[in-house]
């Protein structure tokens, strides 16, 4: 990965063709099969992913079992396989909600300013100051368990981040000349947030939804793991790793491929969001 | 800047004052987002929880209105706000109900566990993620720097659950040099601490090789290069100076994922501890812990932000408190 230096990288990276970053064609690549995994499981695995063969237990990374079988003889590669429509699911909901919600929120404290903003920013404060696995762990606690649950939580936890790059964004092109122009020749509030304010604010927005994709995977499958996302035997990633916990000595596999993938996943999303991040700055 | 830090470096006492209001008001809004998701958010889901935890399972209303009556949840949702606002000013967050005890008291015994593999993660993770960004901007071999670099990404995207159990499958397992479980010894404690300083030693350096970055871009550099500073002595005495004080700030976002990640780490690990508290907490919906907790972590990240912030100045006398100048994680998360 020859772009990852800070600071200095930037003027080398900028309008060159794509195969210069085999990193980033690299993780393309993972993302576009990790993709395909979720939308069309059964080109990649034949194999059942919950219903196992009594006989194949606990089987080595062989070619017929790419990541070995686990202790009821289910391929681990097709739980993998399988797992990732649910862990990339969780992953979406996640990010969209806190989009959604924290978009919503800076839009509303930019654009009111007053009382509405300093309640707003007071609420983004307090999200700033508990870690987010916590205050994911304290909506779980009270929505309940389960992989959409588990999604909304890691999402509320990350609205801050939007709320106050939405609010930036709004205060900026709100103070602009143009708005004031648009102001002057008779445009209602209603339409300047859609028709300037959004899709000015929309190419950041969009970045970070993008940045938050990684830490996203992150913490929904730490959830999981912890054992408050999808009930045994649906094949979350996490619950993948964690279920492997009790062949550490025996059934290296278990836990490593399952983390693996997650692993790899989070890695080409980040290199990607870094990727996205770099070019919009020029623009 | 002898003379400077004596005179600019004073914190005014109005800015100290506006600053403990702050950290008071963000303290009191924490308690009461708690309160609204833990005891607002479900009804009578969890009402049903904190029923089932005591015995049985109560789907009968009158048992229900029972419950009800002895967590106080009969009460106007205001009254009851108050009550556990007033009870939790004394310290006391309610009992939990799985094991008995208050939830105050055990957070507060789970802690030195916590700490004793919270401290030398730290430690850790600031020799090894400066060691990191210093060297890594420091070189001139060009494919070391890269290398160096890369290494704090790909930290933060690694689970720590799964580089936990690498490590055990590895050093307990096969070596067999240290213990997978338990608490016992300081052998107990390496993979542990090991596994929680990943995540932070990657943000330390990230953060710090990104400020160490843009110092060596600033023109004094070549000015104390050009009257005839080593290059190990313009790193280490001027850039590494002027850019650890801006790193000071990430104090409250370091303390605040240790304290995060102590929950993945001693349930990899099975050690005791605030993290083990938490998981066992959430997975019996014991409310009284986690809201606890999530006060505890809210706590300790506001006050050493407050230190800080007030620190600051001090130590960089160019830091004027202006009405203008926000908290400290208004610097770190920008």
């Amino acid at each position: 990965m020859p772009d990852t230096v800070i600071g200095s990288a930037r003027s080398r990276g900028r309008n060159r063709p794509l195969w210069h970053a085999p990193g980033l064609v690299l993780s393309l690549f993972v993302l576009v099969i990790v993709v395909s995994w979720a939308l069309v499981p059964n080109w990649w695995t034949t194999h059942d992913p919950v219903t196992g063969v009594p006989a194949e237990r606990l089987l080595g990374p062989s070619s017929a079992h790419l990541f070995g079988t686990d202790e009821t003889g289910r391929d681990v590669f097709a739980r993998v396989v399988h797992g990732a429509a649910l862990s990339l699911q969780a992953t979406v909901i996640a990010v969209l909600v806190a989009l959604v919600a924290g978009s919503l929120l800076g839009l509303v404290a930019g654009y009111r300013g007053g009382w509405a903003d300093s309640a707003i920013m007071r609420v983004v404060d307090v999200l700033l100051a508990i870690p987010s696995i916590l205050l994911s762990l304290a909506l779980v606690t009270a929505l309940g368990f389960g992989t959409t649950n588990v999604a909304i939580a890691v999402g509320v936890s990350r609205i801050a981040d939007f709320a106050r790059l939405m609010r930036a964004e709004t205060l900026r092109v709100r103070s602009s000349v143009y708005v004031e122009a648009a102001r002057v020749s008779g445009l209602r509030w209603p339409g300047v947030l859609t028709r300037h304010v959004l899709p000015n604010a929309f190419g950041p927005v969009l970045v970070l939804g993008v940045l938050t994709f990684g830490t996203a995977v992150l913490e929904v499958s730490a959830l999981s793991f912890l054992g408050f996302g999808a009930m045994p035997p649906a094949p979350e990633w996490g619950s993948l790793v964690s279920s492997g916990r009790g062949f550490l000595a025996t059934a290296w596999w278990l836990t490593t491929f399952p983390g693996l993938a997650i692993a790899a996943v989070v890695l080409a999303g980040n290199r990607v969001a870094r990727a996205i991040d770099r070019e919009t700055e020029h623009q | 800047m002898g003379v400077a830090v004596v005179t600019a470096g004073k914190v005014p006492v109005s800015y100290v004052l506006r600053r403990l209001t702050q950290t008071v008001l963000v303290l009191w809004a924490a308690f009461t987002l708690s309160f609204v998701i833990l005891y607002l958010l479900p009804g009578d889901a969890v009402l049903t929880k904190l029923g089932s935890a005591e015995g049985g399972i109560t789907a009968d209303p009158e048992e229900l209105a029972a419950i009800r009556a002895e967590y106080g949840m009969d009460e106007p949702v205001l009254v009851q706000y108050l009550d556990r606002l007033f009870a939790a000013l004394t310290g006391d967050f309610g009992t939990s109900v799985t094991t008995g005890e208050t939830a105050t008291h055990m957070v507060v015994s789970a802690l030195p566990s916590t700490l004793a593999i919270a401290v030398p993660a730290l430690v850790l993770a600031i020799v090894i993620g400066g060691g990191v960004a210093l060297l890594g901007t420091y070189t001139r071999q060009r494919w070391l720097g890269q290398l160096l670099l890369s290494l704090p990404p790909l930290g933060i995207s690694l689970p720590p659950f799964w580089v936990g159990l690498l490590l055990i499958q590895l050093f307990s397992f096969e070596l067999r040099l240290l213990p997978a479980m338990g608490a016992e010894g300081i052998s107990s404690v390496i993979l542990p601490s090991v596994t929680l300083a990943l995540p932070v030693g990657a943000i330390v350096a990230q953060v710090l090789a990104k400020s160490l970055a843009t110092q060596q871009a600033q023109p004094y550099v070549d000015v104390v290069a050009a009257k005839g500073a080593s290059r190990v002595r313009v790193h280490i005495g001027h850039v590494l100076r002027n850019a650890a004080v801006p790193a000071l700030t990430l104090a409250g976002v370091v303390t605040g994922n240790l304290l995060a990640g102590s929950v993945v780490t001693e349930t990899v690990f099975s050690r005791d501890g605030i993290g083990r508290v938490t998981a066992d907490a959430v997975t019996a919906q014991d409310i009284p812990v986690v809201q606890a907790v999530i006060v505890l972590a809210a706590a300790v990240f506001v006050l050493i932000n407050l230190i800080v912030d007030l620190v600051y100045p001090v130590l960089d006398p160019r830091i004027a408190h202006t009405p203008a100048a926000g908290p400290a994680k208004e610097r770190i998360h920008a």
